[in-house]
C-alpha cells in the first residue's frame, strides 16, 4: 500500500455520497490510520453535483485529493462518470454505478454502500472495521439491507478482476 | 485518550462544551451552522437568535457578567455583527466571549469571499485561526483561554475546509472550569460615551500590545526548519497544502493571525534565502510582514480568487502564472422538484416582474427555466432594494417591482425593510412576498423565531409574520397556499401589482425536504405551546396570526 491511499467520491445531492465517504473514512480510522476527509456541503444540498475526498495512510496532510492523484474514483451517477474522470491518477481504478446490477439490490437506495463493497475488494481495511463503520452510520434497520448490498458490490468487483 | 473524526465544526463544539460554556448563540450559516447543533446535540445550551447583531450582543451582556461564551457565523454575518464586535473591543469583557467567523473562500455557499482577518485588524480584536480539526479543539479552548486572560473578545477564524472536512481529534488539552457568574458594575469600562470611550480605546492598545509580545512565543504559531532555500509563512488550512506541496521546505505556521508574532516571523524570513507567504484569499499576511519592514515574497494575484489546494500551491511555490486548468463542470443546484416555490417563480416570470430577490434555497429561482430573480445582495437586501426601485423607475416599470424575502431571512433582517416601506412608501405602493416555507432551509433546516421551536425544536412563542406587518401597519397583508390555490395566488399578486398600496403577501406552504419533520416537532411541541399560549396573558396577536 502507498504511503496515502486517495479515494474520490462523487454523484448528487441525495445519492449518499456524503455517507459512503463517513464510513470509509470511519473504517480506515478503525483501522488505526490517520484520516482525513473532505466535502462541501451548502448549495449541494439542491440537487447539484456533491464530491467528497477521503484519504489515509501514515500521516495525512491536506484533506483534499490533488486533482488527478486519486487512487480511486467511485461515482454514483452514471451522468457524473465523465465529469469526475479528471480525478483519477494514470493507472487508478474507477468504480462506475454500472459495475452494479441495480435492480439485484434489495434496495436501490444502497447503491452507495454496494459500491463501497466494490471498493473494499482493492483496499487492505479489514472486514470487522468495515462492518463496525456500517453499523454505526446506519439505523438498525437498515444494517441488514445494506451489509448484503456491500457483498454484492464486493463479489462485482471480484467477479470483474478475474 | 480516543481519538475521534471530527469535522472541525464538530471539534469547535466540542471544546466549547468541555470549557463549560455558560451559553452558544448564532445565526445559522454555511459553513458555521453544525456547531451549535452539535453542542446542543452534546448537551450544551445553544440557541438560535433573529441575526447574528443580537447573537454577539446576547454574548457580550452574558460575558459582561462573567461567563464563558460562544457566538457563530458565517463570514457575511461579521458585517451584521460588526457593530456591536467593533466597541464590544473597548469594553472587554468580564468572563469569555469567543466569535467564531466561519469564512468561505471559493464560495461553496456564499454571496461574497470576503476575508475576515480584516476585521481582526479593523477592530483590534484578536484573531486565531487552525487548520484541522485538532486544531479547532485545542484552538477553541485557547481562544477561551486568551479572552478571560485579557479580557478582550476573540475571534476564531475558520474556512470551509477546517469546518467540513473531517479529521482525528484527541481531546488531551485542559482548560481551568469557568470562573463564577456576577454582576460587577464598571460603568466607566462599559458605558461607550466619548468620556469613557477614549480611555478605553487607549486601554485596547495596549491590550494588543502586550498580546502581540506574548505571540512572539506562543505555541500556537509553530516553527519547522527544514530546507534553508525556502520558506513559507503560512496559516489555517493552507498551511497542509504547503507541507504536502513543498515537504522539504522550512515553515512558519501562525495559529495567531492577529497579532502576528512579527519578530518571530523576521528571525524567520532571516534564516533562508527566499521567503514566501502561502494563504488563501487576500494578502492579509504579506501586507502586515511587509509592513513591518520584512521582505517576503506574495503570491501571485490570481490565488487571491478562490481556494487554495496543493496544486495550485505547488504553482505558488514555481512562481506559474500560466492559466490554470478549467475545473470541472459540476451540476449546478436547482429548486427541489416538489419545492413549494415553483408555483411562485412561474407566476414571477409569467408576468415579468422586477424581482429584488434575496438569500436562501429561493434565491435558485434565478436558474432556469424562471431566471426570475434580478437582485441578490445581502440577507434582508431585497425589502430596500424593491423599494429603491419603485422609488425612481417610471410608473409601469415601478409597478412591476416585487421583494422576495424567506421566512428566515424575513425575521433575520427583513423587518427594519418593511418599516421603511410603511415610513417612506413608493407613489406606486409596493409587494411583498414573504416565501414561508416553514424552517431555514438553505442551511439544513434549522428553526426560528416564526417556527415557534427553539433550536433543539422545543416549543416556544411564535412570530406572527402577516401579524407583525399588520402591527407595522401594512393593511393588505394575505396569507396564500400557493400550492393548494396557485390560481388564488396569480390572481391575489394581479390585483396587489395593480394597486397603488402597500402589500404583504405570505406564501406559506413547507419546505418538502422539512415538512415530515415539521409535522414531528409540532406533535411533540403542541402540549408545551398550549401551556405557553394558555398561561401568557393576552394572545390576541398569536390568534390573529392564525387568519
Amino acid at each position: 500500500m502507498p504511503r496515502v491511499v486517495n479515494v474520490v467520491f462523487a454523484g448528487l445531492g441525495g445519492q449518499g455520497v456524503i455517507k459512503a465517504s463517513d464510513i470509509l473514512a470511519d473504517a480506515a480510522c478503525r483501522a488505526g490510520l490517520d484520516v482525513k476527509k473532505a466535502d462541501v456541503h451548502g448549495m449541494s444540498q439542491r440537487g447539484g453535483s456533491v464530491n467528497s475526498d477521503v484519504r489515509f495512510g501514515d500521516e495525512v496532510l491536506s484533506p483534499m485529493v490533488p486533482g488527478g492523484e486519486a487512487d480511486y474514483l467511485v461515482v454514483l451517477a452514471p451522468d457524473q462518470v465523465e465529469n469526475a474522470r479528471g480525478a483519477l491518477r494514470q493507472g487508478g481504478v474507477l468504480l462506475a454505478p454500472d459495475l452494479i446490477d441495480e435492480k439485484s439490490l434489495p434496495n436501490r437506495r444502497s447503491l452507495n454502500v454496494a459500491l463501497l463493497g466494490a471498493l473494499s475488494h482493492h483496499l487492505s481495511i479489514a472486514d470487522e472495521h468495515w462492518r463496525a463503520a456500517i453499523e454505526a452510520a446506519l439505523p438498525e434497520r437498515l444494517r441488514q439491507v445494506n451489509f448484503k448490498a456491500f457483498e454484492q458490490g464486493r463479489a462485482a468487483a471480484r467477479a470483474k478482476a478475474a | 485518550m480516543d481519538r475521534t473524526l471530527l469535522s472541525g465544526d464538530e471539534a469547535v463544539a466540542q471544546a466549547a462544551f468541555d470549557a463549560g460554556v455558560a451559553l452558544a448563540t448564532g445565526y445559522p450559516g454555511t459553513p458555521s451552522t453544525e456547531i451549535l447543533e452539535r453542542l446542543s446535540a452534546l448537551g450544551g445550551r445553544a440557541q438560535w437568535a433573529p441575526n447574528e447583531k443580537v447573537a454577539v450582543e446576547v454574548g457580550l451582556g452574558a460575558a459582561y457578567a462573567g461567563a464563558r461564551l460562544l457566538v457563530t457565523m458565517k463570514h457575511v454575518g461579521v458585517n451584521v455583527a460588526a457593530d456591536p464586535l467593533f466597541t464590544a473591543a473597548y469594553t472587554g469583557v468580564s468572563g469569555a466571549l469567543v466569535v467564531v467567523s466561519a469564512d468561505d473562500p471559493g464560495m461553496a455557499s456564499s454571496q461574497n469571499e470576503q476575508d475576515n482577518r480584516r476585521y481582526a485588524v479593523a477592530a483590534g480584536i484578536p484573531m486565531l485561526e487552525p487548520a484541522d480539526s485538532q486544531e479547532a479543539y485545542d484552538f477553541t479552548l485557547a481562544a477561551f483561554e486568551l479572552s478571560e486572560r485579557w479580557r478582550i473578545p476573540v475571534f476564531l477564524r475558520v474556512t470551509t475546509r477546517v469546518c467540513h472536512s473531517k479529521s482525528l481529534v484527541r481531546p488531551t488539552r485542559r482548560i481551568s472550569p469557568p470562573p463564577p457568574v456576577a454582576f460587577q458594575r464598571d460603568i466607566p469600562g462599559r458605558v461607550m460615551i466619548p468620556g469613557y470611550a477614549r480611555p478605553a480605546h487607549r486601554r485596547l492598545r495596549a491590550k494588543l500590545a502586550e498580546i502581540a509580545a506574548w505571540t512572539e512565543t506562543s505555541p500556537l504559531n509553530v516553527r519547522r526548519d527544514g530546507d534553508r532555500k525556502l520558506g513559507i509563512v503560512t496559516a489555517g488550512i493552507a498551511a497542509m497544502h504547503c507541507r504536502e506541496a513543498a515537504p522539504g521546505a522550512s515553515l512558519l505556521k501562525l495559529g495567531t493571525v492577529y497579532p502576528l508574532p512579527i519578530e518571530a516571523i523576521r528571525a524567520f524570513a532571516g534564516s533562508v534565502e527566499r521567503c514566501l507567504v502561502v494563504e488563501e484569499g487576500d494578502p492579509v499576511l504579506a501586507e502586515a510582514i511587509g509592513a513591518a519592514g520584512i521582505a517576503v515574497e506574495s503570491k501571485p494575484e490570481m490565488y487571491r480568487f478562490g481556494e487554495l489546494d496543493v496544486q495550485r500551491v505547488r504553482r505558488i511555490v514555481a512562481r506559474d502564472t500560466s492559466p490554470e486548468p478549467p475545473p470541472p463542470r459540476a451540476k449546478p443546484p436547482e429548486l427541489c422538484e416538489a419545492c413549494p416555490y415553483h408555483p411562485v417563480y412561474r407566476v414571477l416570470h409569467q408576468l415579468d416582474c422586477i424581482v429584488a430577490g434575496d438569500i436562501g434555497c429561493y434565491t435558485l429561482g434565478v436558474m432556469e427555466p424562471y431566471r426570475a430573480m434580478d437582485s441578490c445582495v445581502a440577507m434582508g437586501a431585497s425589502m430596500g432594494v424593491g423599494l429603491g426601485l419603485r422609488h425612481v423607475l417610471p410608473e409601469p416599470e415601478a409597478r412591476r417591482v416585487v421583494s422576495i424575502i424567506g421566512d428566515s431571512t424575513f425575521v433575520h433582517s427583513g423587518v427594519s425593510g418593511l418599516i421603511e416601506m410603511v415610513y417612506n412608501p413608493p407613489r406606486t405602493g409596493h409587494v411583498v412576498i414573504v416565501l414561508d416555507n416553514g424552517t431555514t432551509a438553505m442551511t439544513g433546516q434549522q428553526e426560528h423565531p416564526a417556527t415557534g421551536r427553539k433550536l433543539d425544536h422545543s416549543a416556544t412563542r411564535q412570530l406572527s409574520i402577516e401579524g407583525l406587518a399588520r402591527a407595522l401597519g401594512v393593511t393588505q397583508t394575505h396569507v396564500v397556499d400557493p400550492v393548494a390555490d396557485p390560481g388564488g395566488f396569480e390572481k391575489l399578486l394581479r390585483e396587489r401589482l395593480a394597486a397603488s398600496e402597500l402589500a404583504v403577501i405570505v406564501a406559506r406552504s413547507p419546505c418538502i425536504l422539512a415538512a415530515a419533520d415539521i409535522r414531528r416537532f409540532e406533535r411533540a411541541a403542541a402540549p408545551a405551546r398550549e401551556a405557553l399560549l394558555a398561561g401568557g396573558g393576552c394572545s390576541a396577536c398569536l390568534e390573529a396570526g392564525d387568519a
